[in-house]
C-alpha cells in the first residue's frame, strides 16, 4: 500500500539549534499514527511543518505520491491536510455553525446569495447536523448554540467535525486530550476511532502514552530533530516507548 | 532527565485508572450535564444569549422613569421627536462604532473623519463651485480613506487601534482647521449654493411627531448593517476577528484584509453621517462634534457591545444612542444641571460594562 502523506528528509534549524535532523515520516491509509517523543525533539516542528505554519529549510512532502508545498495553513488545508489545534481555533461567541463553516460558508443560490451575498444558514445548519451526527455528536441538540456553551470535549467534536468536513485528505490532532478530563478523553478517543472508521487517517501527536496506545496503529518515535523508530503498540510496552524516547534503550531497527 | 521520566510515570500510573473507565463508555459519554442552576444564573445565561435586552430593558425602564419625574412635557410628541433628532448622529456615529469594537478595537477618530468629510463636501459645493453631488462623493470618499487609512495602521504596523486612532484623531483635527482656517461655512450660503446638503436636515410630520429625513436614514443604516452582520460571511468574520483573531486567521479568514475593509466601511458609514451632520447642525463647523468619539463610544457600550470584542449586537447600539438622548432630555426637563447629565451617564456607562463582565463570566 502507498503511503497517503510522506514526509521526506525534512530539515529545519532556528539559529543554531536543530529541530529537524533529516527527518521522514510516513502516514498509511486509513491508518491512526501516533507521533510521540521528549519535549525538545522537534516533533513539534514537524507537525507545524506539515500543516503548514512553519517551512522547512530543505525536505519535501508529497500527498497522495505528488510533491506539495506550502505557506501557510490555509494552503494545506485546500490541499486537504486539515489541523484540529490544541487551543482548537474555534470562536467561542459563534454558534457551531458559524464554527464548522467559517472562511467556507455557504451562500443562498441565485440572486440573493450572488449579489447580496447572503448566506444559506439553513444548508450549513443541516450539513452541520449531518456531519455530528456521523461522528456521533448529534447529543448537542441546538446546533445554533454557542461554542462557550459548549464543555471541552463538545468543543473538541465540533473542532473534528470540521476538520473532517471538507474533502478532507489528512487529520492532524495535536494534544486532542490534553485539556480533557478522564470521561471527554475517553469520548475523544471514540472520536478518533470513528475518524478513522470513515476512511481518514490521522496524525495523533499527545505527551500521554496510554491515549497514543489505545488508539494508534502505528507509534512514531522522534529524538533529537529525526525519526528514531516506528513501532507497533501491540508488540511494545509503554515503558519501552519511554525508553526509545529518551534513549535509555536501544531502538529497534526498522 | 529526570523530571521527564517522572512525569511519564505519572502517566503511566494513570493508565489503571483510565482503562477501569472504559466500562462506564457507554452509559454516559454522550451525556452533558448542566448541572443544577440557581436562578441568577439562568438570568446570566439568558442574557448571555441575547446581548440586546440589557439596553432594551434600560429603554423602557429609562422612559418610564422619566415620565414619572417630568411628566407630560417629556412625553410629548415634541421632546420624543427632538430625541430622535438628537440622537442622529450620535447614532450613525455609534454604528460606525460597533464595527470597529466588534473586532476588539476602538475608534477615537470617528466624530474627527466625520467632520473632515463634511468640510470636503461643504468646501467644494459652496466655496469652489463645484456641483453638490460631486462633492458629496469626494466627502464619501474621504470617509473611506481616512476608514481605511486607520486599518492599515493597524494591520500593516501592528499597532493597537486606540493609539492609531488616537493619532489620527489628531491628523485629522488638523486637517480640518487647515482646510477651513477654522472658518465655518455658514447656514445660509449652503442654503444658496448647495440646498442638497441639508436634505438629510428636511422635516416631515407623523401625525404631531417630525422626523427627520436623517433620522430615517439612521434607521436604514443599523437595519443595512444588522442585515450584513448577520447574513452574510463578511458579518460572521467581523465576529470571528474579533472573537479570537489568531482562531479566525487558522479558520482561513484573511484577518488583516477583513479589517482593512471593516474600518473602510465604518469610514463610509461616519461619510455618510457627514452628510446629514450639515442638515442637522445646518452649518459645517470646523469644531462641532468634538464630544462625538466618546459620545459613539459610550452609546455601543451601553448598547451592550463589548469592548473585548466579538459580542453585541448592532441594534443595541441603536437602543445606547437612544438611552443616552433620553437621560439628556429627561434630566434636563426634570430641570438638573448638564453637570449631573454627565454625572448620570458616567454612571450608565460603569454599569453597562459591570453588567457586560458579570454577563462574559458564562464563558468561564
Amino acid at each position: 500500500m502507498e503511503p497517503i502523506l510522506v514526509a521526506k528528509n525534512l530539515s529545519k534549524k532556528y539559529g543554531k539549534v536543530v529541530a529537524l535532523d533529516d527527518a521522514n515520516l510516513e502516514l498509511y491509509p486509513g491508518e491512526v499514527l501516533g507521533v510521540i517523543g521528549d519535549n525538545g525533539a522537534g516533533k513539534s516542528t514537524l507537525i507545524k511543518v506539515l500543516c503548514g505554519a512553519v517551512i522547512p529549510d530543505s525536505g519535501e512532502i508529497l500527498l497522495d505520491g505528488k510533491q506539495v508545498s506550502f505557506t501557510s495553513p490555509i494552503e494545506a488545508r485546500t490541499l486537504g491536510i486539515e489541523t484540529v489545534y490544541q487551543n482548537l481555533a474555534l470562536s467561542p461567541a459563534l454558534s457551531i455553525t458559524d464554527n464548522m463553516f467559517l472562511g467556507r460558508e455557504i451562500r443562498q443560490k441565485g440572486f440573493m446569495g450572488k449579489f447580496l451575498k447572503f448566506l444559506d444558514k439553513k444548508a450549513m445548519a443541516e450539513e452541520a447536523r449531518k456531519r455530528l451526527s456521523e461522528l456521533g455528536l448529534l447529543t448537542i441538540q441546538n446546533i445554533n448554540q454557542l461554542v462557550e456553551t459548549l464543555s471541552g470535549g463538545q468543543r473538541q467534536g465540533v473542532a473534528v467535525a470540521r476538520a473532517t468536513s471538507f474533502g478532507t485528505k489528512v487529520v492532524i490532532m495535536d494534544e486532542p486530550t490534553a485539556a480533557l478530563g478522564v470521561k471527554e478523553s475517553r469520548r475523544v478517543l471514540e472520536l478518533i476511532g470513528e475518524v478513522r472508521a470513515r476512511g481518514i487517517p490521522i496524525i495523533l501527536i499527545s505527551h500521554n502514552m496510554p491515549h497514543v496506545f489505545e488508539v494508534a496503529d502505528r507509534i512514531h518515535i522522534h529524538r533529537l530533530g529525526t525519526r528514531l523508530c516506528v513501532i507497533d503498540p501491540k508488540k511494545y510496552e509503554m515503558s519501552d516507548a519511554v525508553a526509545f524516547m529518551t534513549g535509555a534503550k536501544e531502538a529497534p531497527a526498522n | 532527565m529526570n523530571k521527564i521520566s517522572d512525569d511519564i510515570s505519572k502517566d503511566l500510573k494513570d493508565q489503571p485508572k483510565f482503562s477501569s473507565d472504559i466500562g462506564s463508555k457507554d452509559q454516559d459519554h454522550h451525556s452533558f450535564e448542566l448541572g443544577e442552576q440557581t436562578t441568577l444564573k439562568k438570568i446570566q445565561h439568558f442574557l448571555h444569549g441575547n446581548p440586546t435586552i440589557v439596553p432594551v430593558i434600560i429603554l423602557i425602564l429609562s422612559v418610564i422613569g422619566f415620565g414619572f419625574i417630568a411628566g407630560g412635557k417629556f412625553f410629548s410628541a415634541f421632546n420624543l421627536s427632538l430625541i430622535v433628532q438628537q440622537v442622529t448622529i450620535v447614532g450613525i456615529l455609534a454604528a460606525a462604532q460597533t464595527l470597529i469594537i466588534l473586532t476588539a478595537g476602538i475608534d477615537l477618530s470617528v466624530a474627527a473623519m466625520m467632520v473632515l468629510a463634511s468640510v470636503f463636501m461643504g468646501k467644494l459645493s459652496v466655496e469652489m463651485g463645484i456641483p453638490t453631488l460631486p462633492a458629496i462623493m469626494v466627502g464619501m470618499i474621504s470617509g473611506v480613506a481616512t476608514g481605511a487609512f486607520n486599518g492599515l495602521l493597524v494591520t500593516r504596523l501592528r499597532l493597537p487601534p486606540f493609539i492609531v486612532t488616537l493619532g489620527t484623531w489628531n491628523i485629522f483635527f488638523a486637517l480640518v482647521i487647515f482646510f477651513t482656517g477654522s472658518q465655518s461655512i455658514r447656514s445660509s450660503d449652503i442654503e444658496i449654493n448647495a440646498p442638497l446638503l441639508h436634505f438629510w436636515g428636511e422635516r416631515i410630520n407623523l401625525g404631531g411627531f417630525v422626523f427627520t429625513y436623517g433620522a430615517f436614514l439612521m434607521i436604514g443604516i443599523f437595519v443595512f448593517l444588522w442585515f450584513l452582520l448577520n447574513k452574510t460571511a463578511w458579518g460572521r468574520h467581523v465576529y470571528a476577528i474579533g472573537d479570537d483573531k489568531d482562531a479566525a486567521e487558522l479558520s482561513g479568514i484573511r484577518t488583516d484584509r477583513m479589517l482593512v475593509s471593516i474600518y473602510a466601511v465604518a469610514g463610509l458609514v461616519v461619510a455618510i453621517g457627514a452628510w446629514v451632520s450639515i442638515g442637522r447642525v445646518g452649518s459645517v463647523s470646523p469644531t462641532s462634534f468634538y464630544e462625538g468619539n466618546l459620545d459613539s463610544i459610550t452609546a455601543v457600550v451601553i448598547g451592550g457591545t463589548s469592548l473585548f470584542g466579538g459580542r453585541g449586537t448592532i441594534i443595541g447600539s441603536l437602543f445606547g444612542a437612544l438611552i443616552v438622548g433620553v437621560f439628556s432630555s429627561g434630566l434636563s426637563i426634570a430641570g438638573l444641571d448638564v453637570l449631573w447629565q454627565r454625572f448620570a451617564l458616567g454612571c450608565l456607562i460603569i454599569i453597562a460594562v459591570g453588567i457586560d463582565q458579570w454577563i462574559r463570566k458564562v464563558s468561564n
